[in-house]
């Protein structure tokens, strides 16, 4: 448990992706079986755990401390868990008390056997055993409320760097298997052959496209590739076998729980790639290909990133997949034959499933790259990020390999807006001020309007652009709030940021009522005055 | 005589009326007494300072020779008389020089003990209690979710992320008198013996410290002079926190940003400012410390300033021991 309370906190703290790695790669190699494999199951989120809840342990603390100065301890700390944890009375000091302490698998193993009516004492006896990081990580651990910034992408491939492995073999066993994957440790360190994937409905890591860059089309020809529109929704593989279904993001986290509406529409044998969508059309069920009526990529977000979903949710924003390919068939691995073999497989198998719940994306004929081209600049639906082409005889392969597919996404949207605010980075960047907030005019004129927010944006400038900012946002401050600044945006002096981004949401949350989907800066307007910057009924205008 | 009649704050600082002197006054005055270096206890502009000698020195090197018009030192333990009032000091084991100021007259006495921290610190004498009938206190730490852990605990921990990241540069925040000095003497006493890298600001301390027996082992300065960028790969680099989201930092190769202070212990404070790597390192008192301090010393009142004084009133209260605050204005927390 101090082994994984410690790499909990410097997780926590450790904001580069190279740093997790390292933390994680130095865990597994210097803790035992079966520790890591359950401290990694509790970061990927796959250790469930009886749980308990805050109101109980914090009538545990309030029995031992003075609930006034308890009070005053959260008002100050702000987090209940990290309160509990700090203001535990202990008797010993933390170097007497090191050999005492609690394993994980003795909290994981003890919780589930527990009932409610004991659960206190077993708390109250393992956070008298524990210091203070110790407590933190036990109270998380039992409240469920464990979130440390780390993907279960991430825990993947530090796996793989730890057992120098394709994280693609990770991905492709990780369903398989058991807790506290004792297999796994045992071949990643080489002492025991790869664990065979035996379960079924397994996550088949997918075939990824590379960006078509300048010039690409000319040594290209037509009659060797498909084309299709890339939608944006999420890219995702439903695969349904021997009575197992399960639905997968592309990066292998089994998103199952969260479309239990796309979970049952799975009756069929096979898996299949595709494009996550909300909103369906009554035309499909004709087999015709006419306008659908797809929800924004704001109606999607309402179905992400949930542990359970209403029934009024699902009705509201139904979801369907759009399939792109087909790697299963029945008992058939498909994923050697050629793209236009797969393609013939996969209409006829979507033929054969719920007409609300799949239907397949369309080829885009054509015969040279200008109507590629043309087709990129206006394409025939808003969800329609860009396309896709893929050669004619290209195997399903995992990864990016450069050549049989092509992405293509359409030219981003770009506003000129004015910087308002910036924030000091991490890491490499902490002495800069890299992140920075935006906005645009709101109100007749700039002399009697104001600046308001549409966004925030940490790249698309190269390092010595950002010097420059830096330097600007040094130059100009107007006020400092711990690591934030305020700039100087008037309408005679500011920064103008020409901002690219893929699309705007309409939000709530945000005071200019907009939100933007990846923006990123593309260039410094040092040369344009802050009064011409854009307005907000510009953005606003986008919306519709 | 009523505690109010021998101390009592005013806007300067602390007063005592019969005296005619104030202890640690944030505005020039005639007559000051003061505990330790740090600048919001030691300001320079006031007629006559009576501290102890490396007190005095320490506002010598930050504040040039004419800090004061006159200056008197005070040995430990010594009884002086000003103006018919009785004046000793005693460690405070806060920083070097450090002392806490016992007043004295008609049998009242009063101990305004500055910041102090009982704790053992290798860099300066060690916390000493004084009976006393009114103790006044600091209250930086007073809530009972700060307990300062062990030092070597640590230190460990950052020794070990030297050890997991030799390709990156250790910078360590630390307030330049006395947390700087107790930083480098831990990781000296945790067996690592190669050059540490300081800030340009903390030079003139060290080299101080180091006259007054605190052995601080090999120094260089962190300058580009002196070699590439890739030189302060692996190494531990020290300076005042300040330094580090400035220019000056861009020097080290994708350095990991630690800060020693009572404050990271709590996680928000630390992600808040951008710290990876919480060195939980107080020259304050903690929680368990103030209180087993007052029960010790087991004066008839306590007061509290500068802090998180109503939670130490309240343990207080809850203990039957006469409490209020002070309400003292201009004193710090710590290296914010």
């Amino acid at each position: 448990m101090k082994r994984f309370a410690e790499l909990l906190d410097r997780l926590l703290l450790t904001p580069s992706r190279n740093g997790k790695l390292t933390l994680l790669v130095d865990h597994f190699t210097t803790v035992p079986d079966p520790e890591r494999g359950l401290a990694l199951a509790a970061i990927t989120r796959d250790l469930s755990i009886a749980s308990v809840k805050p109101a109980m342990l914090r009538a545990l603390v309030e029995e031992r401390i003075d609930p006034i100065l308890f009070g005053y301890s959260y008002d100050y700390v702000g987090d209940l868990a990290e309160t509990i944890a700090l203001i535990w009375p202990t008797e010993a000091s933390a170097l007497d008390r090191r050999n005492d302490v609690p394993t994980l698998s003795e909290v994981v193993q003890t919780l589930d056997a527990t009932s409610r009516a004991k659960a206190p004492a077993v708390m109250a006896d393992w956070l008298d055993r524990l210091d203070a990081s110790g407590r933190y990580a036990l109270i998380k651990l039992a409240t469920g409320g464990l979130r440390i910034g780390v993907s279960s992408r991430l825990a993947k491939q530090a796996l793989a760097d730890f057992g120098k492995v394709d994280v693609v073999e990770i991905e492709e066993l990780w369903h398989g298997l058991k807790l506290p994957y004792l297999e796994l440790f045992a071949w990643l360190e080489g002492h025991a052959p790869k664990p065979e994937s035996l379960a079924a409905a397994p996550f088949r890591p997918v075939m990824l496209a590379t960006a078509i860059e300048d010039g690409d089309l000319d040594k290209l020809d037509p009659a060797d590739y498909a084309a299709e529109w890339k939608w944006d929704g999420i890219r995702v593989q439903a695969t349904s076998e021997r009575g197992v279904r399960r639905l997968y993001t592309r990066t292998g986290d089994d998103i199952s729980g969260t479309f239990p509406d796309i979970l049952e529409a799975l009756n069929f044998e096979g898996a299949m790639d595709g494009e996550l969508l909300v909103g369906h059309s009554p035309d499909l069920t004709a087999g015709k290909q006419g306008p659908v009526e797809i929800g924004t990529f704001g109606d999607l977000q309402q179905r992400l990133n949930r542990k359970a979903v209403t029934a009024k949710t699902m009705e509201a924003y139904p979801a369907f997949i759009r399939a792109y390919d087909l790697m299963q068939d029945g008992s058939e691995d498909l994923r050697a034959a050629p793209f236009r073999e797969r393609r013939a497989r996969l209409e006829a198998f979507v033929l054969g499933l719920d007409p609300t719940r799949f239907d397949i994306s369309p080829l885009v004929e054509f015969t040279d790259w200008q109507q590629i081209v043309d087709f990129r600049t206006e394409p025939p639906h808003p969800i329609i990020e860009g396309l896709m082409l893929k050669r004619w005889d290209s195997p399903y392969v995992p990864g990016r390999p450069r050549g049989p597919w092509f992405k293509w996404k359409r030219e981003p949207f770009t506003i000129d807006a004015v910087l308002m605010y910036a924030q000091r980075g991490h890491g490499k960047r902490s002495s800069f001020y890299s992140d920075y907030t935006f906005g645009v005019w709101k109100g007749d004129t700039p002399e009697t309007g104001e600046l308001v927010p549409v966004g925030k944006a940490y790249f698309g400038f190269t390092d010595d652009e950002l010097k420059l900012i830096d330097k600007f946002v040094r130059d100009n401050t107007i006020d400092r709030y711990g690591p934030v600044r305020s700039v100087k945006a008037t309408p005679e002096v500011g920064l103008v940021l020409e901002i690219a981004f893929e699309g705007l949401n309409r939000s709530a949350r945000h005071k200019s009522g907009v939100a933007m989907r990846f923006p990123r800066i593309s260039r410094l307007r040092w040369d344009k005055p802050a009064r011409e910057a854009d307005r907000l009924e510009t953005l606003e205008r986008m919306l519709d | 005589m009523r505690p109010d009649d021998l101390l009592k704050p005013r806007p300067e600082g602390l007063y005592c009326p019969p005296g005619d002197f104030y202890i640690d006054p944030v505005r020039p005055v005639e007559r000051a007494l003061v505990t330790h270096g740090h600048a919001d206890h030691a300001r320079p502009g006031n007629q006559n300072v009576l501290a102890t000698r490396q007190t005095l020195d320490i506002m010598a090197i930050r504040y040039g020779e004419n800090f004061a018009a006159s200056r008197q030192e005070a040995a430990i333990g010594e009884r002086l008389t000003i103006n018919g009032v009785t004046v000793s000091f005693h460690p405070a084991g806060h920083v070097l020089g450090s002392a806490q100021i016992c007043v004295e007259k008609d049998g009242l006495r009063i101990v305004a003990s500055g910041d102090y921290k009982p704790r053992p610190d290798p860099t300066c004498a060690a916390f000493e209690p004084v009976p006393c009938d009114v103790f006044i206190t600091e209250a930086t730490f007073a809530l009972p979710v700060f307990r300062h852990p062990d030092d070597r605990e640590e230190i460990g921990r950052l020794l070990k992320s030297v050890r997991q990241f030799p390709e990156r540069s250790h910078l360590v925040g630390a307030y330049a008198l006395g947390k700087a000095q107790r930083v480098i003497r831990l990781i000296r006493d945790a067996g690592y013996d190669e050059t540490i890298y300081i800030h340009g600001a903390l030079k003139t301390l060290c080299d101080y410290y180091e006259s007054q027996g605190v052995a601080l082992g090999p120094l260089a300065p962190a300058t580009i002079d002196n070699g590439k960028k890739g030189d302060f790969a692996g190494a531990i680099v020290v300076g005042p926190p300040s330094a580090f989201a400035d220019r000056w930092a861009r020097r080290f190769p994708d350095p990991v940003s630690c800060f020693a202070s009572g404050w990271m212990r709590v996680r928000q404070r630390a992600k808040q400012r951008g710290v990876e790597l919480p060195i939980i390192l107080s020259d304050h008192a903690d929680w368990d410390e103030l209180i087993d301090t007052i029960t010790a010393i087991s004066p008839s009142e306590v007061w509290v300033t500068h802090g998180r004084e109503e939670a130490l009133v309240r343990w207080c209260e809850l203990n039957g021991i006469r409490a209020r605050p002070l309400h003292l204005v201009g004193y710090e927390d710590e290296a914010e």
